[in-house]
């Protein structure tokens, strides 16, 4: 596919990085900074474009009139609105995604038709990490969860500890423990290293357990790996940017919230969009504020202010004084490493939730959803399957007899309201949601033919 | 540096390249030559070798570096000039010492064109096959034609192809994946050395020799299968074929690859380096078919024509076909045409030389402090065509232009040293630095008469022009090997 990413800023490169590693995609990365380019194309197998990335002479260079795919995420809303209404214009490309930061323009669904403003997907940052970190507030002790077949099931990780049911059990076991709902366990990390589970694995304390379950059973699960936590209740934010403030709306209503913001002008104008929660102004890493405010007593506290340092260390500074658990939140992939073995309970990674999400479209076959897991290392994926047994090469057989690569697995499907938890015997249908989680991106290639239809099918 | 990468690859392209070798067998078996077994030999002793490099570390599955990229290219070039070398050293029909076989076989692969064979005409049609397939494929560049062959290589693919393509740009790729562009640069390369094989073939020469000049003259090479070169054939429709095809050689390829996908010459049309190249090809035929005029009188107007231009092409592209002694040609005439071998072809082009595109840059700076000296106050960025020149890139220029004359000067002293003649060494280095071939002097027909020493300047000469000298260079400073 010949994809063309406009704007090489941290989503930008790192969707670059991303999608180049495939063999079927040509990438081209137009930026203006002539330097981020070259060090760029260092790294990178890509070609690149030094130039605005809306103005048409400029995607023309760049190869717009055959490209399949604009991803437009440049660090301009506007100027990825009108690179998507250019592409569509000039060179008809078929599919243009575009990240659109601010909720104004989120918010106006009119504008994104194909006579208005063309673009086929919109990506907010703000909004996929805001509703990350309030999936892991809502399952306390998870490590990531991800929604699949619009929210129907749940693929959550958790780590093992001593007080889980299931831990030091073989995985057979699980059907005693838990009766009466379905779920599977797809994935264990153990010392940094995949393991797809059989029926005889062991679960260790300390292992990273990958399941998939029923929306309501979550809990249930999470009980098997680890001691259920309380529920959360009370959260402190520290960063009372665009994401603090989303995060607070959403939580302000079910949980006690308390934001932290070092601009009073700020402050005063975020306490006006708040009903409960209460705005602090002050430095999330000053002691003496945390104190007062009972960090002790806080169930999480989020940094979540522009600088990744900040976040880490008042981050570290709440944990010390007794926050039960601390987020912060993390570009670089080497920070997120070096603090998540150590004190800050989990790392968020903006690139990371985002690039999850854009990957999702710039898919072959009918992949409706992509997630990273442990920092891009192992995915997950819904796809539908489409045709019949002549076309297609998963319908109407048994999981036992698709082809699968190695280090993948068929985790769920969902029919229709239906979730079924996958067995060996499940034959897949026209039109399932098939979930697969796989211990190593590269196969995602041979997946994604999978899941296409032969050519007899139209 | 990571060792065991560079000597992956290095395994790797050693093996590949010693499949260029089978080709002459075949060649050897239909004219039945009976110098057949020079060839297996080579065969065997190249892969071998490169199967001995490679299998110690073949699981290594590093990325290769900006830094390991010279290397590779650099020990590859050193490594396959000698085992390119062993064909001819094993030859029974040639009996060639270690240095005269290295000698040629550098020669052929960096399309010099240089020789130390006498008699050719004599020689066995694989051996000859052999020489004019060396050129073809030092040409495009064997590395290009690596990274187009093996994808594994990736992003590595990206600092060998930069290592080893000549010009002052080296980041602009035509596709992008730099294998795709790779490949595109063959295609059009081999496509130019059907169409130019053809040519020759309706222009009167015989299948083989039309194949083997093609082969010499889309390279920019020079070799022949003839020891009076192209004037064996002793006819202009040949000469005029080779002009043709020598001048399109000398263009930038991303030129030819871009009228290619678009099917137009508005490409060519807009590129400040091919009006340069085009003008200075002309005025420099004019100058010389008029000195012959003048000098020979006009009697055979037409002959006299096609000979001015067709040496004006030959030298000044490097490639070093002739159709008579220009040496004994009058006035100025033998300095001036060794003197434009110095800007040889365009950049991306199999051309050596110090590149049009440079001179055009030294120029308009030069053009443009003139222009300071009357508007002290102006801003005035040096251009081409229609975008400004970053200053890294004129720096870089002249950086590459007070190398290249500080190593001439020294090759110059270094050969002048051991007691050649001034005339002979200045246009020995001038040949063997710009990728030229021959020379005025004791080398007109070839360097057979130098001695050892002479002959491994010359092989340095020749790396160091195809590798644009700083590649090499590079590896002797102690800031490479600085960890």
């Amino acid at each position: 596919m010949k994809i063309l990413i406009l704007g090489a800023g941290q989503v930008g490169s790192s969707a670059a990085y991303h999608l180049s590693r495939e063999e079927a995609n040509e990438v081209t990365v137009v930026d203006m900074r002539a330097d981020v380019l070259r060090e760029l194309q260092d790294r990178l197998d890509i070609r690149t474009v030094v130039g605005h990335a809306a103005y048409p002479d400029v995607l023309e260079r760049a190869g717009a009139s055959d490209a399949d795919i604009v991803v437009a995420l440049t660090n301009s809303d506007e100027t990825n609105m009108v690179a998507c209404q250019i592409a569509y214009t000039n060179f008809r490309t078929p599919t243009k995604i575009a990240r659109i930061r601010s909720a104004e323009y989120m918010n106006a669904h009119k504008l994104f038709t194909q006579d208005a403003i063309p673009i086929d997907v919109r990506i907010s940052p703000e909004q996929l990490v805001c509703s990350h970190i309030e999936q892991l507030i809502l399952y306390p002790g998870s490590s990531q969860v991800l929604d699949f077949a619009g929210g129907r099931v749940r693929l959550v990780g958790a780590k093992a500890d001593r007080d889980g049911l299931l831990v030091g059990q073989r995985i057979a076991t699980l059907k005693d423990h838990i009766k009466n709902t379905e779920g599977r366990i797809a994935a264990i990390y153990r010392d940094g290293k995949a393991m797809l589970p059989k029926g005889d694995t062991v679960i260790q304390e300390g292992d990273e357990v990958f399941f998939i379950a029923n929306r309501k059973d979550v809990r249930v699960f999470m009980s098997e790996m680890r001691r259920l936590e309380d529920p959360v209740r009370r959260v402190v934010i520290a960063g009372g940017g665009n994401i603090g403030v989303r995060l607070a709306l959403a939580l302000e209503q079910t949980n006690q919230v308390k934001i932290i913001e070092r601009d009073p002008q700020r402050a005063r104008q975020i306490s006006e969009q708040l009903n409960k929660a209460i705005v602090l102004v002050g430095d999330a890493a000053d002691e003496e504020l945390l104190l007062e405010e009972d960090i002790d007593n806080v169930d999480v506290f989020c940094g979540l202010t522009n600088s990744e340092e900040a976040n880490i260390l008042s981050s570290m500074l709440a944990k010390r004084l007794g926050a039960h658990k601390v987020m912060a939140l993390i570009n670089r992939a080497s920070y997120a490493e070096l603090v998540e073995s150590g004190s800050i309970d989990i790392a968020v990674s903006p690139q990371q939730v985002t690039i999850g999400s854009l990957l999702a479209h710039v898919r072959r076959g009918d992949v409706v959803k992509v997630h990273s897991l442990r920092r891009g290392a192992a995915e997950a994926m819904e796809a539908i399957a489409h045709g019949d047994a002549e076309s297609s090469k998963v319908v109407g057989r048994k999981i036992e007899d698709i082809e699968l690569p190695k280090g993948t697995a068929i985790v769920a499907v969902v029919r229709e309201d239906q979730v079924i938890i996958a067995h060996h015997d499940t034959i897949i249908e026209t039109d399932d949601h098939v979930i697969l989680f796989m211990t190593d991106r590269r196969k995602i290639e041979h997946l994604e033919t999978l899941f296409q239809v032969g050519v007899s099918f139209i | 540096m990571n060792w065991t990468v560079v000597q992956r690859i290095l395994g790797l392209l050693l093996m590949m390249f010693s499949l260029t070798m089978l080709p002459p067998i075949a060649v050897s078996l239909i004219y039945d030559d009976q110098s057949w077994l020079p060839f297996v030999e080579g065969f065997g002793l190249t892969l071998v070798a490169g199967i001995l490099i490679w299998l110690p570390v073949h699981r290594s599955r590093k990325d290769l570096r900006l830094r390991d990229g010279f290397l590779v290219v650099a020990a590859f070039w050193t490594v396959l000039g000698t085992f390119g070398a062993a064909p001819l050293f094993f030859a029974d029909t040639l009996t060639l010492s270690f240095t005269d076989a290295v000698f040629e076989s550098m020669s052929g692969l960096t399309t010099t064109g240089a020789t130390i064979l006498t008699g050719l005409d004599e020689l066995p049609a694989s051996i000859l096959y052999y020489r004019q397939q060396l050129q073809w494929l030092g040409g495009m560049g064997i590395i290009v034609l690596a990274v187009a062959v093996l994808p594994m290589l990736g992003v590595g693919g990206m600092q060998l192809y930069r290592a080893e393509t000549p010009g002052p740009v080296k980041d602009t790729k035509l596709t992008p994946r730099i294998t795709e562009t790779a490949k595109a640069l063959w295609y059009v390369y081999l496509t130019f050395t059907i169409a130019c094989a053809s040519s020759y073939r309706l222009a009167g020469m015989g299948w083989f020799d039309a194949l083997c000049h093609a082969f010499s003259t889309v390279a920019i090479g020079g070799f022949s299968t003839h020891d009076a070169s192209i004037g064996y054939f002793d006819s202009g429709v040949v000469d005029v074929v080779a002009i043709i095809f020598m001048f399109v050689a000398g263009i930038n390829f991303s030129l030819h690859f871009f009228a290619w996908r678009y099917v137009s010459i508005k490409h060519y049309r807009q590129d400040p380096e091919f009006k340069a190249y085009a003008l200075m090809l002309v005025a420099l035929s004019a100058i010389v078919v008029i000195t012959l005029y003048q000098h020979r009188g006009v009697t055979e107007p037409g002959q006299t024509f096609i000979n001015g231009v067709f040496h004006a092409v030959s030298i000044a592209t490097t490639t070093g076909f002739t159709t008579e002694n220009f040496a004994l040609w009058p006035a100025a005439l033998p300095v001036l045409l060794i003197f434009s071998s110095f800007v040889g072809g365009s950049a991306g082009s199999t051309a050596g030389g110090i590149k049009v595109i440079r001179w055009l840059l030294i120029y308009k700076q030069g053009a443009r402090e003139v222009a300071r000296l009357v508007h002290p106050n102006a801003e005035i960025p040096v251009k081409l065509g229609n975008t400004a020149v970053k200053p890294r890139v004129v720096d870089a220029v002249w950086g590459f232009f007070s190398v290249y004359v500080i190593v001439f000067g020294v090759m110059l002293l270094a050969m002048m040293a051991t007691g050649l003649d001034q005339v002979t060494a200045f246009s020995a280095v001038a040949a063997t630095l710009n990728n030229l071939g021959p020379g005025l002097g004791d080398i007109t027909s070839g360097f057979m008469s130098l001695s050892d020493t002479v002959k491994w300047i010359s092989v340095a000469g020749m790396l160091l022009g195809r590798l644009e000298i700083f590649t090499l260079l590079v590896l002797i400073t102690p800031t490479f090997w600085r960890h």
